[in-house]
């Protein structure tokens, strides 16, 4: 059955939902009987001004009677179907009759209306578990708080097994495993308070996603940062690309994307991906020789190398800072997680470019943790005048993490992920303690 | 039961209690605290069972244990691997790795004496 069938169920339904005769109807709208049963059996189109005419005659805004004004309805309520299908619920006669979708919709328009309600909902709390599942696999801070309270659980379980299950241990060895049973107590009840005030503060929303940011961030995560759509001779137009992605739920998070995907073509234009990929193979990842060859800016080429193929450049982190450090744009790398919420490391060389616009920075970091990994970075500051001269300036800066090649020299300079996470004793560029034992 | 154990743990209260169920059972347990200078300390006790943490500071286990597969000397060492993270996927790196045994934290004491008995053939 076609959708332009519509408007003349809802005008059937309607008018019998209120007790009005099919021929009062008609004169009220100046049509005869018989021209009425054939809208009403959807065999005549209705025009604007009877649209109009009959909507004020049933009471009704004209947008409930309009073709196509119960879209999402449908579709929802072929989603639920589909749901149904997709989990193999039984028999072929339990099937939901999609074939009379139209007829359920009108005939029970609340039951349909909360089905699909519910099928939107379920949708969205499928996205959310995913989303979480994700968070939970990949926040540093979680894992961190996580690993700090199995070590204590496991400390303790072991020790106070000795305890309870021998009667002969030493006095002095039973002496100390009461103090070490004692200190990993306190252990894991600072780490399950950390956890606690960590998952507390965690915003939420459908998604899951706690900001705008994260929620670009976990679409251009599933595409591994490129947009092939966007490399093509003839891009895929913007709004074809940000629309019906499921991790953009908000608004806020569609704009973010819109405006991301406008500079991603920009900088595919300037440096068109073959070109970029062939100076790649015969320079390296050397931001400077590459940004000279194409005659461009470092921050394009950082972006660019961010932004390869899966396999096609080294595995390369990308993170980049406003001029007040608010981390805008996070692209992991294997071993390196830029911190979800809140500011990262002051010690990162993201920040020693901030302060020095338009000089460029190359450290080799190690990265503090159980397991310290060293970072070749890249960072620079660019400012802009988007204002004009007078205007506000704007900084923005950005730091590109590539792994480092080569032995330790013992020259690396030493940073953190951010200080909550970060087990580096007495550094001086602290901030707040850390929810990791060995931090102070 | 008899032979040579090393413990590779950066918990010292992990390591105290491995250390002491195992010696209990008859074990020499030597024990190194962080993933560097680990191979040497291997090389050093030349263990029957090493006992591996996962998580170390300075080198990572599946790091070590690559390198000890690597050894044809140490390759025939077989390793138990300790692990924080008890999901699939760490469990699969370990044993991709070389690991003979995988037992996520926290574990049974029992557990760790029976593993390291079954590895040295006990």
């Amino acid at each position: 059955m076609v959708r332009s069938a519509l408007t003349g169920t809802r005008v059937r339904e309607r008018r019998q939902r209120i007790g009005l005769k099919q021929a009062d109807l008609a004169r009220a709208v100046g049509v005869s009987p018989a021209y009425l049963n054939l809208i009403e059996h959807n065999r005549r189109r209705v025009g604007a001004d009877l649209l109009v005419s009959l909507a004020n005659a049933l009471g009704v805004g004209e947008a409930a009677l309009a073709e196509g004004a119960d879209s999402a309805l449908f579709e929802g309520l072929r989603e639920a179907a589909a749901g149904a299908a997709g989990a193999e619920t039984g028999a072929a006669e339990s099937a939901p009759e999609t074939d009379r979708i139209e007829e359920f919709v009108g005939r029970f328009p609340g039951w349909a209306a909360l089905l699909a309600e519910r099928q939107a909902r379920i949708g969205a709390l499928e996205r959310a578990v995913t989303a979480l599942s994700e968070r939970m696999a990949h926040d540093p801070h979680l894992s961190a708080a996580l690993h700090e309270v199995v070590s204590a659980v496991t400390s303790i379980r072991s020790t106070a097994a000795i305890l309870a299950e021998s009667e002969d241990v030493d006095p002095e060895w039973r002496a100390q495993f009461h103090r070490n049973v004692y200190e990993d107590s306190i252990r894991l009840s600072d780490a399950a308070d950390a956890l606690t005030a960590y998952l507390d503060a965690s915003p939420g929303n459908e998604t899951g996603l706690s900001s705008p940011q994260e929620e670009v961030e976990a679409w251009l995560a599933r595409s591994g940062y490129h947009i092939a759509g966007l490399e093509r001779p003839h891009p895929t137009p913007s709004a074809a690309l940000v629309a019906g992605v499921p991790e953009l739920a908000s608004d806020a998070a569609r704009k973010l994307a819109l405006a991301h995907v406008a500079r991603y073509r920009a900088d595919a234009e300037a440096l068109p991906l073959d070109a970029f990929l062939r100076a790649l193979a015969e320079t390296g990842p050397d931001p400077a020789a590459l940004a000279e060859r194409f005659g461009t800016g470092l921050p394009r080429v950082f972006r660019r190398l961010a932004t390869l193929p899966e396999g096609a450049g080294p595995p390369v982190g990308l993170v980049v800072c406003d001029a007040s450090g608010t981390l805008t744009f996070r692209r992991p790398a294997p071993a390196f997680a830029p911190p979800r919420h809140g500011a990262a490391c002051p010690l990162w060389p993201l920040y020693a470019a901030l302060a020095r616009p338009m000089v460029p920075i190359r450290t080799t970091v190690e990265m503090a943790g159980r397991v310290p990994v060293r970072f070749l970075t890249y960072a620079y500051a660019e400012t802009r005048f988007p204002g004009g001269f007078d205007g506000p300036q704007v900084t923005e800066a950005l730091m590109l993490v590539l792994p480092a090649q080569g032995p330790r020299t013992g020259g690396e300079r030493i940073v953190g992920a951010a200080c909550r996470i970060c087990p580096r004793a007495g550094c001086v560029a602290r901030r707040e303690p850390s929810i990791v034992g060995a931090g102070d | 039961m008899s032979g040579r154990v090393l413990l590779i743990e950066d918990e010292p209260h992990i390591a105290e209690a491995i250390r002491y169920i195992l010696a209990r059972d008859g074990w020499a347990v030597a024990s190194h605290a962080e993933g560097q200078g680990a191979l040497e300390a291997i090389r050093r006790e030349a263990p029957d069972v090493l006992v591996l943490d996962m998580m170390l500071p300075g080198r990572s286990g599946i790091d070590i244990l690559e390198d000890l597969r690597a050894d044809p000397a140490l390759s025939g060492i077989p390793v138990l691997v300790l692990s924080a993270n008890g999901q699939g996927e760490a469990r699969m790196a370990a044993e991709g790795a070389g690991a003979a045994r995988f037992i996520a934290k926290p574990f049974a004491n029992a557990d760790i004496v029976a593993a390291v008995r079954q590895m040295a053939g006990a």
